[in-house]
């Protein structure tokens, strides 16, 4: 794979690799990993699901993160080898362009992005909100986006869509409750 | 950035890791929640031979009380679990309080308490609490299990007591001997940064007497600090504006910040103060109500 001989050039030594085996937004997918790899960097040019952003080297901004097991995380802090036989969800699993996820929706119709480099990251964090706590509080939704930064909109916009999602799934359950 | 290479284990029992880390001789390191030494192996200020990741260790993820109230955490046991704590909101104050403030809610999910103590950055928020409560790690190496007291476990910026073929499987809060009061307080720039000054208060009470106080500083020095003076002040007697003032002042005298981008050493110190006499403030309502 291209990626692993990108940073791993002319090796003096064998190179130490794993194998993992790993549930990417429901489908198994098995790869051939060094330790050091990050997690962020199997979805994004392991795997080709260049949704996962990256934008810092120093674990602050959260653009990079995806759902493990369920749980947000910095897929930038963890590695590779350490997602073996658990559940990673990308923004690629939340929905594509011609079916939206309701938080995708929600983002689109509220303005919820501007450039939208951390967009994947709130998302999935929301996301993870909704799940935990069906009908959040505006506090709640600013809380836990708190480890997301949006350089762009002010959040504003972004707490108006998770919101509004939440809206939509709540209608939406009741709808499949009736 | 990419990590320098490294080999990766993730064994399955708490003696098969000791082995490795025996084996390592010196060369490896613990991987626990990973989001302080992820960060640091990305920038290369470290670069271990070996990590043994800790995260397949069963029956580690625990906080628990036993009967007689020494509260005990696991080494996988998260920020982000102890945030939610029940058992923390009934009996623990001081760590009830600093849970949520522990960086940023994402990265509570994987970052542990222990892992915390073990990193020993001056900044961390846990090394203050398990100090203030009078704490310790129980530390396993192949000749067995050790108990190793906080203030001798941490013992000096990013320093732990630790062999480099020992794993802190637990932090032990001791049993309070009366009614457990206190809280944290912490000034941060905004969500996840580190603290600009924090304090730690935890104290005991019987009627309206203080039996046991412990006061720790987050931030203000190169490594945790113990501020026993200012606590000692308060044991014996009741929680009144005029004895609060004397903790505080004594606190406030025990940092040793440094100017920097986070604000003057002045400012620090003052910080310090008010939040030390904010929360035993409020602790002394609360007693003088129930009393
Ligand atoms: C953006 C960001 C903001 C943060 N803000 C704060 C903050 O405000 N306050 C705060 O206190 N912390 C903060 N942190 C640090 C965070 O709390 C870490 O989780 C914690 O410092 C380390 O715990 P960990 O489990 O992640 O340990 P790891 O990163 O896995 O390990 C840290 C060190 O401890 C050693 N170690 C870990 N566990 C053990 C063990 N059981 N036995 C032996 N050695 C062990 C490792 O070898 C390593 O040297 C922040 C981190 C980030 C990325
Ligand atoms: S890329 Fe910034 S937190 Fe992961
Ligand atoms: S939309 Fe541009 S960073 Fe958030």
């Amino acid at each position: 794979m291209a990626l692993f001989e990108e940073i791993a050039a002319e090796p003096s030594e064998p190179v130490p690799v794993r194998r993992v085996t790993i549930s990417v937004n429901g489908e198994r997918r098995t790869a051939d990993v060094e330790p050091r790899l990050l997690l962020a960097h199997l979805l994004r040019q392991g795997l080709r699901l260049t949704g996962t952003h990256i934008g810092c080297d120093t674990t602050n901004c959260g653009a990079c993160t995806v759902l493990f097991d369920g749980k947000p995380v910095k897929s930038c802090t963890m590695l590779a080898v350490q997602a073996d036989g658990h559940e990673i969800t990308t923004v690629e699993g939340l929905g594509g362009a011609s079916e939206l996820h309701p938080v995708q929706e929600a983002f689109k119709d509220e303005h919820g992005l501007q450039c939208g480099f951390c967009t994947p990251g709130m998302m999935l964090a929301a996301k993870a909100l909704l799940d935990e706590v069906p009908d959040p509080t505006e506090d709640e939704v600013r809380w836990a986006l708190s480890g997301n930064v949006c350089r762009c909109t002010g959040y504003q916009n972004i707490v108006k869509s998770v919101l509004s999602a939440a809206q939509k799934l709540q209608g939406q359950s009741a709808a499949d409750g009736s | 950035m990419y990590p320098s290479r490294f080999r990766y284990e993730a064994p399955h029992s708490i003696e098969e890791a000791v082995g490795l880390l025996q084996a390592g001789d010196g060369e490896a390191k613990v991987l626990a929640g990973g989001q302080s030494l992820v960060p640091l192996i990305k920038l290369r200020f470290a670069s271990p031979e070996l990590l043994v990741d800790i995260n397949d260790l069963p029956g580690l993820a625990y906080h628990r009380a036993d009967p007689d109230g020494t509260i005990r955490v696991g080494a996988l046991c998260r920020h982000a679990d102890l945030e939610g704590s029940a058992l923390l909101a009934d009996r623990q104050p001081t760590m009830a309080a600093a849970a949520p403030m522990v960086a940023d809610p994402i990265v509570r999910n994987r970052g542990t308490l222990v892992g915390s103590l073990c990193h020993a950055d001056p900044q961390g928020d846990w090394a203050a609490v398990v100090t203030a409560l009078g704490g310790h790690v129980v530390a396993q190496g192949p000749g067995g299990r050790r108990t190793i007291p906080i203030g001798k476990f941490v013992n000096g910026p990013f320093q732990n007591a630790l062999a480099y073929d020992e794993i802190a499987v637990e932090a032990v809060i001791p049993a309070p001997g009366g009614t457990p009061a206190g809280g944290y307080l912490k000034l941060e720039r905004r969500v996840g940064d580190f603290a600009t000054a924090g304090a730690a208060v935890a104290v005991e009470t019987s009627g309206d007497l203080v039996t046991r106080a412990g006061i720790a500083l987050t931030g203000v020095g190169g490594s945790t600090i113990d501020a026993a003076e200012a606590a000692q002040v308060l044991v014996g007697r009741p929680l009144g504006a005029e004895v609060i003032a004397e903790a505080a002042d004594l606190a406030a005298r025990a940092a040793q910040p440094k100017s920097d981008h986070r604000g003057s050493a002045k400012y620090k110190r003052h910080l310090v103060h008010t939040f030390v006499e904010r929360i035993l403030t409020r602790v002394g309502d609360t007693t003088e109500r129930a009393a």
